[in-house]
């Protein structure tokens, strides 16, 4: 197999990788920029601040209003930047971290363009001297917001009672132990399928690939090129990946590497032929871009890349957890967390190379090489 | 008579409302160095890709060498070698290396790399990427990748379309020492007369899928041997009775751009005539110009078209 014209083809196309800044980024530097931002972003939050809408009647003064939270220490404070002023009220604990509240005088007119932008989740309204809450009920962060005002004004600290609250911080359930994992599948999908199937599509489109068989190279060799020279891309892309994340964020494959690595392989089969399949008929770039976005958006949405896709509806759960990349994420994620090996990942192992190879072979089937 | 290395006989290829190739027929012997001479869409590309077995045709034979694409696939592949109208290969690769990689689809040694290169003169673009070429330069890569497998049969799909006439010139020198140093048989298509009329031992003339005329440009030209040409343009329009009589074959008069061409047994005789005619009718002449046929004259005078149309 490993003649010399094989080789040559995994050469040429490993050079157009690295000669082309533009793939560098996308391959190594984004994946990378892009777990080390939502690392930081989700993960150690000791401090946040919230803002809250504060509407205040005109028949009463703020003074008034003072009394409502006479229960807890404030601070006026004055906004240098615009000569405002908001009351601060910090709450919660060193153990679990503080929420600092800052209620901003506005009108209703501005309490509801501060909601609209995204600033403010929670309007505090008064009306006869009782207080009014005025929130999406569907956000979770508001309805916390609520629940801690509300205690609050009691006098009350929730995270201060007899329950023993105890913050998890082991490795494999913060966020970037779920993060990263799914980043790494992602990135075989990503890799994969635009590496082969956007390869392919421009061969066609420029009439090499008609040059190309019009020479007495084996088609079968064309082909295998592509996904032997992806699976040596994608171990560069996900070492780097996980290097960083190594060093950066302290994650640890828990389970067997061995099988992560078989895994991994899978993974990379069960897209390229996907990616073949894709390319089997399509002439034009632009149509296979499209095509190539129909396939990965839904999977990057619904996989439980970025969060959990137990957030959806039982009912797609199961279709959800039939998709490639969905096995993958999951698989990689238990051996990575839950210290699983080649029992628990055997069937996303099978499933993947099967899927592989039953889309390469229709897609060789109807492969359009002129 | 020696053996054709290509016969194709009675071809037709349709598309779903065109008629690209409508039946025909030649052959190549060993060595010669044909032009399928046509304008756009007559259906050379067609004709040559299905020699080349990238198309199929709908009806007809074409034997290279005896061998057909449905028994012969990969033996063919080692007998034919070709450039494609168009073919672009990948911008970030030298042309060390694009070369290279076709070498080793030949299973040749890298020493044919460099032959190939230096016979199309690209040794100095060696180690640039093919991104950074010019016209002429992607077409010499192009040829030079058709040259590797030294084939004796060579197809050459417009090679110097769209180059500017230095390029165009150095390819003709190249193919011009190719034609003396090696016993190739080579098809190049092309919409250019002087191409098909400097490089070329025999000429095919093509147009709407069918073979006009075929031949050497001496046997071409000689069926129109009495004929000569007095063109010429004015500020007036003329009509189509104006210049008739003995040994005036046709008025091709274009009355968009006031040019007409006289179409003459002898100009020694007619031009005399002409003259006087319109120095009667007091016309004005921009444009005088006397010469023998050309391919570009005979093929107006089959088609009603210019070749480069
Ligand atoms: N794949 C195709 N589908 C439909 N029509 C085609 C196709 N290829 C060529 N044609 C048509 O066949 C005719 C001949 O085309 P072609 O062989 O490319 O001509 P040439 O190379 O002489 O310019 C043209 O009218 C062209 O539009
Ligand atoms: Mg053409």
């Amino acid at each position: 197999m490993l003649n010399r014209s094989f080789l040559q083809l995994i050469l040429v196309q490993i050079r157009d990788f690295y000669r082309e800044p533009a793939v560098l980024f996308w391959a190594f530097l984004f994946p990378i920029l892009m777990a080390w931002g939502l690392g930081i972003a989700f993960n150690k939050k000791p401090e946040v601040t919230k803002t809250i809408a504060l509407v205040i009647n005109e028949k009463e003064s703020t003074l008034d209003f003072e009394k409502l939270f006479k229960n807890t220490q404030y601070d006026k404070k004055l906004d240098s930047l615009n000569d405002t002023y908001y009351y601060n009220i910090t709450y919660g604990n060193e153990n679990l971290g503080l929420t600092h509240f800052r209620l901003k005088p506005v009108s209703w007119q501005q309490a509801e363009l501060l909601v609209k932008r995204g600033s403010a989740s929670l309007i505090l309204a008064t009306n006869e001297g009782k207080l009014e809450y005025h929130f999406d009920k569907f956000s979770a962060e508001a309805q916390l917001a609520y629940l801690q005002l509300t205690s609050l004004f009691n006098g009350e600290n929730l995270y201060e009672q007899q329950a023993v609250i105890k913050p998890m911080t082991e490795k494999g359930t913060r966020y970037i132990d779920f993060l990263i994992p799914g980043l790494i599948a992602m990135n075989v999908m990503m890799s994969t399928m635009w590496g082969i199937s956007y390869t392919l599509i421009e061969a066609r489109s420029k009439k090499l690939l008609r040059r190309m068989v019009a020479t007495p190279m084996p088609r079968w060799e064309y082909i295998l090129s592509h996904i032997v020279t992806r699976i040596v891309l994608c171990f560069a892309e996900a070492s780097i990946i996980f290097a960083f994340a190594y060093y950066y964020f302290d994650i640890k494959i828990e389970g067997s590497i061995f099988a992560f690595i078989i895994l991994f392989i899978s993974g990379i089969i069960g897209f390229s032929g996907l990616a073949v399949l894709i390319a089997s008929r399509t002439a034009k770039t632009q149509i296979g871009n499209g095509l190539i976005n129909l396939i990965i958006m839904p999977m990057m949405l619904l996989s439980g890349i970025y969060f959990s896709y137990h957030n959806f509806p039982d009912t797609v759960i199961p279709f959800i957890q039939a998709l490639p990349l969905t096995m993958l994420a999951d698989g990689i994620k238990a051996i990575f967390n839950e210290s699983a090996g080649f029992a628990e990942v055997w069937k996303y192992i099978v499933i993947l190379n099967a899927f592989g190879l039953i889309t390469f072979v229709i897609g060789l089937k109807y492969y359009k090489w002129y | 008579m020696s053996t054709p290395i290509l016969e194709v006989i009675e071809v037709y290829k349709y598309f779903k409302n065109v008629k690209a190739v409508d039946g025909i027929s030649f052959s190549v012997n060993p060595g010669e160095f044909i032009a399928l001479l046509g304008p756009n869409g007559a259906g050379k590309t067609t004709t040559v890709e299905m020699i080349e077995g990238i198309q199929k045709q709908n009806k007809g034979t074409i034997n290279i060498s005896g061998l057909n694409w449905a028994a012969n696939e990969s033996k063919l592949h080692q007998i034919i070698s070709l450039s494609l109208q168009e073919t672009r290969f990948i911008d970030k690769l030298t042309v060390n290396e694009t070369v290279q990689l076709f070498a080793s689809f030949y299973k040749l040694p890298r020493t044919r790399v460099d032959e190939v290169i230096e016979i199309v003169a690209l040794q100095e673009k060696k180690k640039s990427y093919v991104e950074n070429l010019s016209g002429g330069q992607r077409q010499k890569l192009a040829l030079a990748i058709a040259l590797l497998n030294k084939a004796p049969l060579l197809l050459l799909d417009e090679p110097t379309t769209g180059l500017d006439p230095t390029a165009r010139r150095e390819i003709w020198n190249i193919l011009m020492s190719l034609k003396k140093s090696l016993n190739t048989s080579i098809i190049l298509t092309t919409h250019y007369m002087e191409e098909a009329e400097y490089l070329c031992d025999r000429i095919i003339i093509m147009d709407k899928g069918k073979i006009l005329a075929q031949g050497t440009l001496e046997e071409l030209l000689s069926a129109n041997n009495s004929k000569e040409i007095i063109e010429f343009a004015t500020i007036d329009n003329i009509s189509e009775q104006f210049f008739c009589g003995d040994g005036i074959y046709k008025l091709i008069w274009d009355e968009n751009a006031f040019t007409g061409k006289l179409i003459v047994k002898s100009i020694i005789e007619q031009l005399p005539i002409f003259l006087q005619k319109i120095k009667e009718n007091g016309i004005k002449l921009t444009k005088l110009e006397c010469r023998k046929l050309t391919l570009d004259d005979l093929f107006i005078s089959m088609t009603g078209k210019h070749l480069g149309d």
